[in-house]
């Protein structure tokens, strides 16, 4: 490791030139008295410029510069879930036991930690030839993770010796034929994808309990999702919904530059939920990133591709990781501040003109890949966008947009009538469905492609029916007609509402979503046999037993129930025909 | 750090001064300004280099040349607080307005204020009653929330906070709440409309007043919020009050900020407003809340005018984008003669679901403000729908949501100035009594439980 010291030359907010050192791009440098981290991001003749990662006001030109010789980089090893980090990778908890409830600056801290004894029971045994990624060893991480310890890529050999028992994170485990030792952290540069063999086409839905995401628009695992929306649509809400529910093993959640009292709440809420998957608590399978708005601006341009390699990280394990960041728009706007400190021409709307190709860098590094090790692992990634004025024409929207392939769009008009999740059905779309049919046939039902194609169509016709009523009013529309807006009415209020504050109806699983899309056409085909056989149309819709079978829904055990209620249902709609 | 001063003035652009040959300045340092005519002026370091320092002169540049003497403090802003600072009222600079002494400084502080780590928050909970029953009904705020007023020029969003000032309160608590008022280029009109109101009603000796008038100088509305801020926090977390940050108004805040971005020639963003302006907000707003260990807490209420009632526009856009909510202010109701005109369906409180429920509101508030919405909403759509087809092609259900919207609006919406309603009697129950208006069959996102136990007439004792 070189070390060399410069100067500062000069200061403009978060961005600091140094004079008389020759670094590396992208190397961390300790600027200032106070050692503050930051990292080299432009070349110019003997000037290096160099974003900080901390508060620069009080530091004057003259003060040291200092390489480090490496590269931001984050630590990677047994302890990295369940944690909170800022956007650098250090533990929040710990900068609060060393500089009290305001983030002061100065202030160093491993990301993991590095004391802590792990139980490392070894999986491989001396003499194996090993090569990277292989998995040497396991330790219990929470109770739900077994956390696996991997050969770090640019490493190979033979196994001289490796024993189980218990470690730090530093020890070494395994001792390779060459002498080369390994411990169970590695450190990885946050900015350089992680290796893998080759990717795969997705072909298994990642599960949400959310009715319209899963139903309607489903994301794949190792696919990306980009979700646009104005302030106030919900954009948090569903995040935080998919971070709860969603049926991946790890996630990682990125708050990017949002709300501090937002991140609390996911702070103080996610440590009393359960995984409905495994009964356990699902903190055990989550780390979190959180640079609220008001830290530091560059520590948010970070955040993003640390959360993202300690995703990669998880994925090289063979896990399915859920990836959530929120909100990308954020991170657009700290590239767009740092850009224009470097007086860079700027391109749309004053962002950088490589903003699209940032992006699509770092949705890239979502997919379902074939590990180093052979295994079967993915990332999805779900990326929350924040356009200015709920405008999506601007260009982090368009940037994600021409990059991921399920657009969940948010509309201000459906959050405003409370209905919610309020992402809208008519431009929404996901283009996985033709790889995941197969799925769907083999474990849910044969006729699920079907049934979904029904749905959406319905809702299709209504927003043409519902051009006409804007004209004439619904009474003047034949019955059939009047029966299909009713029919769609249902889908809306009773299927794709769904009350992320509710303790039921929070999570439905896909059979359940399944039967309720079912119960639905039913309804439809029901009515208009009575509608046929005479019955009116006002008796029709209004048979109690359908509001008791709607209502139901917020009911524990409706999964059994339903059945019941819809052959109420039914029985009520025919009785309509004799009244007549 | 040296007292020497600089007479090494190059250029003077709008607000700022550059210099140069100087010895290292830090980033963000204090100066002072001494004009040949023995005027003071202060400013603050935006740039430096060992070639060039960029002041920003919060005065005004008026009168400034090449002989003015500039001299760095060694120290960066810092306002004296105590315990003294409330009660008194100071410009937009910190300096006393009200002819009293200067505040002896218990500690000087740091205008900047760092962020709170976001692990070290508590979350907010604890809900506030402020009488206004669209507030609390529909929108309700929380202790450590930050919940702007989107209003627009002509509109009442005075009145309302300083209703919200005069009622707030805990329920079952008898914690006052400090005011920290905080005016940026207001007209004095304005001013004096608040400062009287507050005199009124007894709460001026409860508050603590930093002004910046319209005829102030306008860079120095950069740093007042920063003062209010740093007064607040030191109130709430070193002396356990519970602070009420009123600021207004945001847009000549903005403005300011884009004439500093425009004289330093940055690249604009949208509408000509600087690029890191939603850091820069977010720098403020983000200054609320609640912290681990600490009993105090500060709850704000920014107002901001949307130019041309224009929610888009990037003010409240970008505050939309930080706040926990908005109460927007609807010129449509203000027209209609009502008072407070809150248009409930684009405000929003993304804390409500914390700070509403069994033990703190009423088990019943949540469905209730959920129905009140969706039947407020559909009833509006349906006015346009009337408009064109009349009210003949309407059926029942559609009928009896037109007349809802209309009720909701005059008589729900509808309140005197001081008329303080509680949550349950004065506004929950009221909210029941009026959707009674509606068949019970047709409130589909009431639980079925609370009609049982709170309609009025179909309620089962």
């Amino acid at each position: 490791m070189s070390e060399e010291n410069g100067v500062i030359y000069r200061i403009s907010g978060p961005v600091v030139t140094a004079m008389g050192i020759s670094p590396r791009m992208y190397e961390v440098v300790r600027v200032g008295d106070e050692g503050l981290m930051g990292e080299v991001i432009e070349l110019h003749g003997d000037q290096s410029v160099i974003q900080v990662y901390e508060e620069t006001s009080g530091i004057s030109p003259g003060e040291p510069v200092i390489r480090t010789g490496q590269t931001l980089s984050v630590q990677l090893g047994p302890g990295l879930l369940t944690k909170i980090y800022d956007g650098i990778q250090r533990p929040l908890p710990e900068l609060e036991q060393t500089m009290g409830v305001f983030i002061t600056r100065g202030v160093d801290a491993d990301g993991l930690d590095l004391e802590k004894i792990w139980d490392f029971a070894a999986t491989a045994k001396a003499g194996d030839e090993v090569s990277p990624g292989a998995v040497l060893g396991t330790v219990q991480e929470t109770e739900t993770i077994e956390h696996r310890v991997m050969v770090p890529p640019g490493t190979s050999g033979v196994i001289k010796s490796i024993k189980s028992g218990e470690f730090n994170v530093t020890q070494t485990v395994c001792t390779l034929e060459d002498g080369t030792e390994i411990a169970m952290m590695q450190k990885w540069p946050v900015r350089t994808p992680r290796p893998f063999v080759q990717k795969y086409a997705p072909d298994t839905p990642l599960i949400t309990g959310q009715r319209i995401l899963d139903f309607l628009f489903p994301l794949a695992k190792g696919g990306t999702a980009g979700i646009p929306g104005p302030f106030g649509s919900g954009k948090t809400v569903t995040q935080q919904q998919l971070a709860k529910w969603s049926d991946a093993q790890i996630v990682v959640y990125i708050g990017c530059g949002e709300r501090g009292n937002e991140m609390t709440e996911v702070l103080t809420e996610f440590p009393h939920l359960i995984d409905p998957h495994t009964g356990k608590a699902l903190m055990n399978r989550t780390t979190m990133i959180a640079n609220t708005s008001n830290m530091p601006v560059a520590a948010r341009e970070a955040s993003v591709y640390t959360g993202i390699t300690i995703a990669e990280y998880f994925r090289d394990m063979g896990y399915d990781v859920a990836l959530m960041a929120d909100s990308t728009s954020r991170w657009a706007e700290a590239m767009r501040e740092i850009s224009s400190r470097l007086e860079e021409m700027p391109g749309e709307e004053g962002y950088p003109a490589y903003l699209s190709s940032r992006l699509a860098e770092f949705y890239e590094r979502a997919g379902r890949v074939e590990t180093l090790s052979g295994d079967d692992g993915s990332i999805s990634v779900i990326g929350a966008v924040s356009p200015p004025g709920g405008d999506i024409s601007e260009p982090v929207s368009q940037g994600t947009l021409r990059i991921v392939k399920v657009f969940w769009g948010l509309d201000a008009g459906l959050a405003r009538q409370r209905h919610f999740p309020a992402i809208n059905w008519l431009n929404s779309y996901s283009l996985y469905p033709p790889s995941l049919n197969q799925w769907y046939r083999d474990n849910i039902s044969n006729d699920f492609p079907e049934v979904r194609t029904e749905i959406s169509a319905l809702l299709q016709v209504e927003s043409e029916l519902q051009e006409i009523v804007q004209l004439v009013g619904s009474d003047a529309l034949p019955v059939d007609q009047q029966l299909t807006l009713e029919v769609a009415r249902m889908i809306r209020e009773f299927f794709l509402q769904q009350n992320a504050f509710h303790d039921v109806d929070t999570y439905s699983d896909l059979k359940l979503q399944y039967t309720m899309a079912k119960a639905i056409l039913s309804f439809q085909e029901e009515s208009k046999k009575a509608l046929a056989g005479g019955a009116m149309l006002e008796d029709v819709v209004n048979v109690p037993a359908r509001s008791d079978l709607m209502r139901g829904r917020f009911a524990e055990g409706y999964a059994e129930k339903i059945e019941g209620l819809l052959d109420d249902m039914n029985k009520q709609i025919s009785a309509t025909m004799e009244a007549n | 750090m040296s007292g020497k001063e600089y007479r090494t003035i190059t250029d003077v652009k709008g607000p700022l001064v550059f210099l140069n040959k100087t010895e290292p300045v830090a980033f963000g340092e204090i100066v002072q300004l001494r004009l040949s005519d023995g005027t003071m002026k202060n400013g603050q370091v935006l740039d430096t280099s060992d070639d060039q320092v960029i002041v920003q002169v919060f005065e005004g540049t008026a009168s400034v040349d090449r002989q003015t003497g500039v001299k760095f403090m060694g120290d960066v802003f810092k306002l004296p607080v105590s315990t003294d600072l409330i009660g008194r009222i100071l410009d937009g600079a910190g300096r006393p307005r009200d002819g009293g002494p200067e505040i002896v400084a218990d500690e000087m502080a740091d205008i900047i204020g760092a962020a709170i780590n976001p692990y070290s928050r508590e979350s907010p909970e604890a809900f506030i009653q402020t009488g206004i029953s669209a507030i609390d009904a529909c929108t309700s705020l929380v202790r450590g929330q930050k919940l702007p007023i989107f209003s627009a020029a002509g509109l009442p969003h005075n009145d309302i906070a300083l209703q919200i000032a005069r009622q707030a309160k805990l329920v079952g608590s008898d914690d006052d709440f400090v005011v920290v008022f905080c005016a940026m280029g207001i007209t004095a009109e304005e001013y004096n409309f608040f400062v009287h109101d507050l005199e009124r009603t007894g709460a001026l000796e409860n508050a603590c007043l930093f002004v910046n008038l319209a005829d102030d100088p306008a860079v120095e509305r950069l740093i007042t919020p920063r003062l209010a801020l740093t007064a607040a926090e030191y109130l709430a977390f070193e002396h356990d009050y519970h602070v009420l940050v009123i600021y207004t108004d945001m847009t000549n805040y903005c403005e300011s900020l884009r004439q500093i971005g425009a004289a330093r020639e940055e690249v604009p963003g949208r509408r000509g407003y600087p690029g890191y302006m939603y850091t820069d907000l977010a720098m403020l707003y983000e200054r609320a809340g609640l912290v681990k260990g600490k009993k105090g807490s500060i709850t704000q209420f920014p107002i901001l005018t949307m130019p041309g009632d224009d929610i888009t526009h990037p003010i409240p856009d970008l505050s939309g984008y930080i706040t926990e909510g908005q109460i927007v202010i609807s010129r449509e109701l203000h027209q209609k003669g009502i008072y407070p005109p809150i248009n409930v369906l684009p405000s929003l409180s993304r804390l409500m679901n914390a700070g509403i429920g069994p033990d703190k509101t009423r088990e019943d508030h949540k469905s209730v403000s959920d129905q009140l919405y969706a039947a407020y909403a559909q009833g509006r759509e349906l006015r346009g729908l009337v408009a064109i087809v009349g009210e003949d092609a309407l059926n029942e259900r559609d009928l009896q949501l037109l007349k809802f919207s209309d009720i909701f609006e005059n008589q729900f919406l509808r309140q005197g100035r001081d008329e303080d309603r509680s949550i349950g009697e004065g506004t929950l129950d009221y909210a029941w009594e009026l959707l009674s208006n509606i068949d019970t069959k047709y409130l589909v996102r009431l639980d079925q439980k609370w009609i049982d136990k709170y309609h009025p007439t179909e309620k089962k004792e």
